[in-house]
């Protein structure tokens, strides 16, 4: 348990310099953000470091951000130390007109599925990718649903017009 | 290569030397509704192809507009064998969103409930395992003790499958003298239905002729398809989030972590057993705990946070302060504090993770589930390839795929 926040922030910064940015702990857990066409450097650093040793892939996924301009897209990776128990994120901006970024399925096979659920929600395209197929929607869907320009009914709406029930 | 002299096919037909067959998406042997499309050489696997999202009812997209207490139920759907584990998973995530403190007497009340779903789900999966090897009986013997499961849930929230049990903060009411009495009948009786259940099983020459070396996974590969829970354990993998990331007070209790070393079926067998024996010993444990709590103490079954914890019905009607809360939470009208968090339950299936990221309005901004299910069986094209069609469907229910935590 010796492994801290401040250790990986160190050897990171070490390695990469300021190309990683946003540096934050949202309920101790490290965060950070790296440039789109480093993450795979990133992953290998912190999988082939002998003293980080982030080896297992714990979650893949996107999340969108329309109003930023650029980089809509962001791809969040959450890491796992098993030996130290460590967990840490990262995070990669993409540009939704331009969604690419490298595939993580070389050095981990479970990102298999979770980049294409991730595709087949928000449309990231992964480079590299063996087989980026929809994995939970029809293969027929031209669109991806996940992003915020589909919005469902709103449920909490404050425009309660209705003198009945409110909605 | 077989001679084909003697077979004429038809003009522009395509020869081809393996049989397409479809398992799935609605077969029996499945367990779920998931199709594999295997393509087979006389009765060896050569080539599995799974689809998945049969059930998809995009919980992630309905999430997003849904006020934190109404996205429990979402949660009971996903591994619907033990739905209370999610349900808590969901209360502990917004709980640490939030900030809140439950007694102790919530957390311990919790265990009882996880643990008991725990079994309710390995004892599905291990009697199921022995109804694809041939063994009926062993599953109607330890069916009627879901029941007996059930009705301690229905005794607590009411419902028995999809549970909605608890509250953020705690239940929802506390435990009846009814549910305890369950409860004690149940710590009675199941033991000695389990040990029988072994013994049919364990040491049973064909059973372990069906399931030794039957669908194996080495640890390295089992840690780079992202296993958890038993499946990763069987392969040798010491990981378990009750150990590693205590919540709801799991470092109180004293219980072990079993492990196999082969990754086949026997070992996933073996270890789902001995957790259901670990969590009968942890449920004793917390049972004894919660006794001790005494007089007013006894009474504590939710944490003080009136701005999610719904208040009694009597102080809606008479407490002013009360009403307001009532229809704000009922309305879905309360702020959530901006955040980023990652919580992770030990579901039965694996880590159960959940990602949810608020920005501060009335429903998430983004919720991400973390299906153990769905991650770890990408690997099962790997390791069925080669075996037959009956090993195969033996290493399906023995990973124990649940169709709704595949499909989210």
């Amino acid at each position: 348990m010796s492994l801290t926040n401040e250790i990986i922030k160190q050897r990171l910064v070490e390695k990469f310099g300021d190309q990683l940015t946003d540096w934050v702990e949202p309920y101790g857990m490290l965060t950070f953000t790296a440039p789109k066409d480093q993450n795979l450097k990133v992953l290998q650093f912190l999988f082939d470091d002998a003293e980080l040793r982030f080896q297992f892939l714990t979650d893949l996924q996107a999340v969108h951000y329309p109003a930023k301009k650029g980089e809509e897209l962001a791809v969040v990776y959450h890491l796992h130390n098993l030996v130290d128990n460590v967990r840490i994120r990262f995070k990669v901006f993409a540009d939704i007109t331009k969604p690419d970024v490298f595939s993580a399925t070389a050095l981990y096979q479970s990102a298999n599925w979770m980049e294409r659920e991730t595709y087949d929600f928000f449309g990231v395209n992964f480079l590299g990718h063996p087989n980026l197929i929809r994995v939970l929607n029809v293969d027929e869907m031209d669109y991806f649903p996940m992003r915020k320009e589909f919005p469902m009914e709103e449920q909490t709406r404050v425009d309660k017009d209705d003198a009945m029930f409110g909605r | 290569m077989q001679s084909t002299e003697h077979i004429v096919l038809p003009e522009g037909s395509l020869e081809k030397l393996t049989t397409t067959l479809n398992l799935g998406p609605t077969h029996p042997a499945t367990h779920g509704v998931f199709q594999n499309i295997l393509e087979m050489d006389g009765e060896r696997i050569q080539k599995a192809t799974s689809t998945v999202g049969y059930i998809h009812r995009a919980f992630e997209k309905i999430a997003e507009r849904r006020p934190l207490y109404q996205i429990t139920p979402l949660t009971d759907r996903l591994n619907y064998c033990s739905s209370p584990i999610n349900n808590m998973g969901w209360h502990l995530t917004c709980e640490k969103l939030l900030g809140v403190e439950t007694p102790k007497r919530v957390d311990y009340l919790r265990i009882i409930i996880m643990e008991l779903a725990r079994i309710s789900d390995h004892l599905i999966c291990n009697s199921i395992v022995g109804v694809d090897s041939g063994a009926f009986s062993g599953f109607l013997y330890l069916m009627q003790y879901r029941e007996l499961i059930y009705e301690i849930y229905e005794e607590v929230c009411g419902s028995r499958l999809t549970t909605n049990i608890g509250r953020i903060g705690g239940f929802e009411r506390n435990f009846t003298n009814a549910a305890f009495e369950k409860l004690e009948r149940f710590l009675k009786e199941y033991p000695v239905q389990l040990k029988e259940f072994e013994n049919l099983f364990l040491r049973n020459r064909i059973f372990m002729g069906r399931t030794i070396g039957c669908g194996p996974i080495s640890a390295e590969r089992a840690l780079n398809y992202g296993f958890t829970g038993p499946n990763l354990r069987a392969a040798g993998v010491d990981y378990d989030v009750r150990v590693h990331t205590p919540y709801s007070s799991y470092q109180d209790f004293d219980f072990t972590v079993p492990v196999g070393t082969t990754g086949d079926c026997y070992d996933r067998f073996l270890v789902r057993g001995e957790e259901m024996w670990q969590s009968l010993s942890i449920i004793n444990q917390a049972y004894k705990k919660v006794q001790e709590f005494k007089g007013t103490e006894a009474d504590i079954f939710h944490a003080d946070v009136p701005a999610y914890y719904l208040p009694e019905k009597k102080d809606v009607y008479t407490k002013m302060e009360a009403l307001i809360y009532h229809f704000k939470i009922i309305m879905g009208e309360t702020e959530i504090p901006a955040g980023e968090v990652y919580t992770s339950v030990e579901g039965a299936n694996g880590e159960l993770g959940f990602y949810l990221i608020s920005d501060g309005g009335r429903t998430p901004y983004r919720l991400h589930f973390r299906r153990p299910c769905f991650i770890y069986y990408q690997a099962y094209p790997e390791i069925t390839k080669g075996s037959m069609l009956s090993d195969a469907i033996i290493t399906m229910s023995s990973l124990n795929l649940i169709a709704g935590e595949l499909d989210a």
